[in-house]
């Protein structure tokens, strides 16, 4: 019975068969890394089968499995071959790293609901203290019951103790799951908990496994005198072929799935040399199709005539690349500018500060700071003073490229000089009264400038200037002053 | 599990096919008891001499009453957890010891604190409703009330006590070392007969503990560095894979052994566990290996073969930092690239991402045809992602009174590193390797 189900498994596994390269020996140096996954020589149908093959689940649940992990069938068959039967045991300590949206969680959390597993999924993002940790395994894996037994602020200890207590009640007929995401913050809590938590299944003695995700490296992890090393597994990053698979099970019914295929690839040939992290691209395939199907409702252009589509789409990806991929414009922002047509106004994104109106003498003020913060003192003489007479110009030659100011960052500079460039900049007579120290406050306030060293500095207060090139470029622009004449770093 | 073997005179096809599952699972079920949940062997392999002092230690507190201290120090998966635990199994076989000796187990992991120690050794030990509401003055005089509730009946001498503790450096950095002081000077003391046991992977466990607590300390160490030679280690191989003689289908057992020797004389196989066994020659590392190599055993691939085991050990000793480069955007892998630049131009001095950027900005401009030329905020959003990822960290921890643009940071690889990520690469533009590839930028 069981080589029957095998050959239908393996028939149906055929006709499913996604057009993606297997990792094998021999095309590894085309698409695969060293070792990062488990390599299968051999057959193509050994291949297959060694793919997701669990005993006592029946052909529909697998492939029902197999549909919700496209692109993910080998690490799915690695991780239910190391797991195991459920009255086996499992490796103490799993540690599942890989980047952002590689399907860690997705996969892990597939397996244990579809093959009804008892498990507990902790986000350590949402466990503050150790104790909610706690609360949330003892809660998921035994109940309420058991999580009421924990006292206040409970330690690992505790937790042993009544994990130990609640166990011997029911002990385990199968291996139980801890699956732990975001497991990079497991470093900053308390120290003995990540060893703790790598040895559970001995110090509980218990059929238990912890199953760690996170996307840093395991080295990162290693506490100084060592501890129970996990089994380390690596989910590997999408190539571009599986991005388009899976992005095309998106699509949209009232379109073709070529025409949307055809999209998405316009969409990775922008954005794929810059991201490849599937949840942004999903993301932006989302808020930017209806734009893409714009000339196909106004009849513009039909379906095959992809290079007038791509025309039409292309500088809006550009731009969305530049606003709502930086997160400096919102998805229903961005929304609205789409249906308003009006592509002349430029999105104001939130970092644009080039909104932010300042006085006359403010501006004056930051671009003195500016010009103090990135001109070392000694140049201000040239700079700054009418009648400096010669000055040797080797004085200025710059040695080496690094010592460029705006390589190294704004140095501090004291409020007197500040004032003295000031003064010599702005082109009409001002008076020292309090509204311009005042403006110097409220620049501060602003964080357009920093006040750098104590705050019962009262006699020489020190500042820094914080703002960027292209933004004092944008404000002298606005009072019509050539800053670029006045910077050491340009001339 | 699958169905019962039910034996006919002609079994039918559908019967074996259950019978060889039923087998499989079975051999599944005893190899993976051995090398995840560490079932203790019949005798401890290689540490005859370290298992006969254990013993004897032991032995003369349980039956003779007299108080001894000892620490176990190897480095971790030495099988000091092991020794130990064969140790107290051999041990309590002896009737009169089985009824006598009472055991707490502590762990440095686990009790951080001396007060929740003290009060886990209460538990341990049954003496909750004995202790009641007392308050004591002082550890000691816990102690000692607890050591005194545990006399027997003619009041003439108390029950033998095994206090083992696990990670016992981890018991060193508690306040003033109570506990440990209070255990030896008792151990030191004619008042109960206890046995000390340390367990620690720190060799220089004795200079963490304090002048006091080291002058009652006994000084008696067991060392147990693994001086296995590589013989051995295979024959430690033959013997993990090798199923027990008590194995119920015995022609099953015979055909797996066979193979598993016959895998032991394989070049290849022998060549990988020399790899292995210059780099970590103990227990535990092997049996993740052979872990990794027994998952590949399934319906298809019923017996070990070689190249399960080269498949576990390249999973084993992948590069975790190559495998996340390789998943990196192009982009991401320019500043990586520039960053290394800059690295190799000032001597691995820190660098800021305004330098970084520069570089970038000199590599569009000269060299590259393939790389867009992108807007500052995109690559300063390609730059975070690197920092989350700690592929470049902050030189102060991440100062925050410094601009973002202006913050130092280093770069965690090295020159190798990214040159081999560079070679893996999918479908790598050629300007970029060309660009890698020069000296200077």
């Amino acid at each position: 019975m069981e080589l029957r189900t095998t050959n239908i498994c393996m028939k149906n596994f055929k006709s499913r068969l996604p057009d993606v390269t297997f990792y094998s020996r021999e095309s590894e140096a085309a698409c695969g890394p060293r070792g990062s996954v488990v390599g299968f020589s051999g057959s193509v149908s050994e291949k297959m089968l060694s793919g997701l093959h669990y005993p006592g689940c029946p052909e529909a649940r697998l492939r029902s499995l197999r549909e919700k992990l496209p692109c993910r069938e080998v690490q799915a068959g690695t991780l239910l071959a190391i797991m195991g039967e459920p009255e086996q045991y499992c490796y103490p300590s799993i540690f599942i790293y890989g980047h952002r949206a590689t399907g860690k969680s997705h996969v892990i959390l597939t397996l244990l609901k579809e093959l009804e597993l008892p498990h507990a999924a902790v986000s350590c993002v949402e466990c503050v203290s150790a104790g909610l940790l706690f609360e949330q395994t003892l809660l998921a894996l035994f109940g309420a019951d058991s999580a009421a037994l924990l006292p206040r602020l409970p330690s690992l200890s505790d937790f042993v103790r009544v994990y130990r207590q609640v166990c011997a009640q029911q002990p385990a007929k199968q291996t139980r799951y801890i699956v732990l995401e975001r497991a990079e913050l497991l470093r900053d809590m308390e120290a003995n908990l990540l060893p703790g938590l790598l040895r559970l299944q001995e110090l509980v003695d218990d059929n238990v496994a912890v199953i760690l995700l996170s996307e840093i490296v395991w080295d990162k992890f290693r506490p100084n005198t060592g501890c129970f090393e996990p089994l380390l597994l690596h989910f590997p990053d999408y190539t571009k072929a599986e991005l388009l698979q899976i992005l095309s099970l998106d699509s949209n019914p009232s379109y073709t799935p070529e025409l949307y295929s055809s999209y998405i690839n316009i969409l990775l040939g922008v954005f794929y040399s810059v991201c490849r992290d599937l949840r942004e691209l999903r993301h932006l395939a989302a808020l930017n199709f209806s734009k893409f199907c714009e000339p196909l409702e106004k009849g513009e252009a039909k379906e095959g005539n992809t290079h007038k589509l791509w025309r039409n789409i292309e500088p809006h990806l550009k731009r969305a690349m530049q606003t709502v991929y930086l997160r400096e414009v919102s998805s229903v922002q961005w929304g609205q500018q789409q249906m308003d047509e009006k592509e002349a106004t430029a999105l104001r994104g939130l970092s644009a500060l080039a909104h932010v109106e300042l006085p006359y003498y403010s501006k004056f003020l930051l671009i003195a700071a500016y010009l103090a913060s990135y001109n070392p003192a000694r140049t201000d003489r040239r700079f700054f003073v009418k009648h400096h007479g010669k000055m040797k110009k080797t004085s200025f030659l710059k040695k080496h490229e690094k010592t460029s100011n705006h390589l190294l960052g704004p140095k501090p500079f004291p409020l007197d000089r500040l004032l003295a460039i000031f003064y010599s900049v702005v082109d009409s007579r001002v008076a020292p009264t309090a509204s311009v120290f005042s403006q110097i406050s409220s620049l501060v306030t602003l964080q357009l400038l920093t006040q750098v060293g104590h705050d019962d500095q009262l006699d020489t207060p020190k500042y820094k200037c914080a703002v960027s090139l292209d933004f004092i470029l944008a404000i002298s622009r606005t009072v019509s002053f050539d800053i670029v004449r006045y910077l050491y770093d340009f001339i | 599990m699958g169905p019962f073997i039910t034996h006919t005179k002609y079994p039918k096809k559908k019967n074996s096919e259950d019978k060889t599952s039923a087998t499989r699972a079975c051999v599944q079920r005893i190899l993976r008891e051995r090398f995840c949940h560490q079932r203790l062997p019949d005798r401890p392999v290689g540490l005859e001499s370290q298992y006969k002092h254990l013993l004897e230690l032991l032995r003369r507190t349980a039956v003779h009453g007299e108080s001894n201290s000892v620490l176990i120090v190897g480095p971790r998966g030495a099988g000091k957890t092991m020794l130990l635990r064969c140790a107290l199994r051999e041990l309590l076989e002896l009737q009169e010891v089985k009824q006598n000796v009472l055991q707490v187990h502590l762990s440095g992991l686990l009790q951080t604190d001396d007060r929740i120690a003290l009060k886990e050794i209460t538990r341990q030990l049954h003496l909750e409703n004995v202790v009641g509401d007392k308050v004591f003055g002082s550890f000691a005089e816990n102690l000692v009330f607890l050591l005194e509730a545990l006399k027997r009946g003619d009041k003439s001498s108390s029950r033998p006590v095994f206090f083992i503790l696990e990670e016992f450096d981890l018991f060193a950095h508690h306040k003033n070392q109570t506990l440990l002081y209070n255990l030896l000077d008792v151990s030191q003391s004619a008042q109960a007969p206890v046995a000390v046991v340390g367990l620690t992977c720190r060799l220089d466990v004795l200079e963490l503990l304090e002048k006091r607590v080291k002058s009652r300390f006994s000084h008696r160490q067991i060392h147990l560095l693994s001086c296995m030679s590589f013989c051995q280690y295979l024959d430690a191989f033959r013997s993990e894979l090798a199923l027990p003689d008590d194995f119920p289908d015995s022609k099953f057992s015979q055909e797996w052994n066979l193979n598993v020797s016959e895998l032991c004389e394989e070049k290849s196989v022998q060549e990988i566990l020399q790899k292995h066994f210059n780099s970590c020659k103990d227990f535990r590392s092997l049996h993740l290996l052979l872990l990794l190599a027994l998952t590949r055993v399934s319906v298809s691939n019923p017996t070990l073969r070689a190249v399960d085991i080269l498949e576990a050990s390249r999973m084993s000793s992948a590069d975790s930092k190559a495998n996340i480069l390789h998943g990196l955007s192009v982009l991401e892998l320019c500043l990586i690239i520039a960053m290394k630049h800059l690295n190799d131009i000032y001597e691995g001095e820190p660098f800021n991402f305004q330098m970084v950027h520069n570089e970038f900005k000199k590599f569009i401009q000269r060299k590259s045809h393939s790389i867009h030329n992108f807007e500052k905020p995109v690559v300063i959003k390609a730059f975070e992602h690197l920092l989350q990822l700690e592929l470049i960290r902050p030189v102060d921890g991440g100062v925050c009174k410094v601009q973002r643009e202006y913050q130092l940071m280093r770069l965690m690889l090295d020159h190798t590193q990214v040159m081999e990520a560079l070679q893996r690469y999918p479908q790598c533009p050629t300007d970029v390797k060309q660009w890698a590839i020069s000296a200077f930028g």
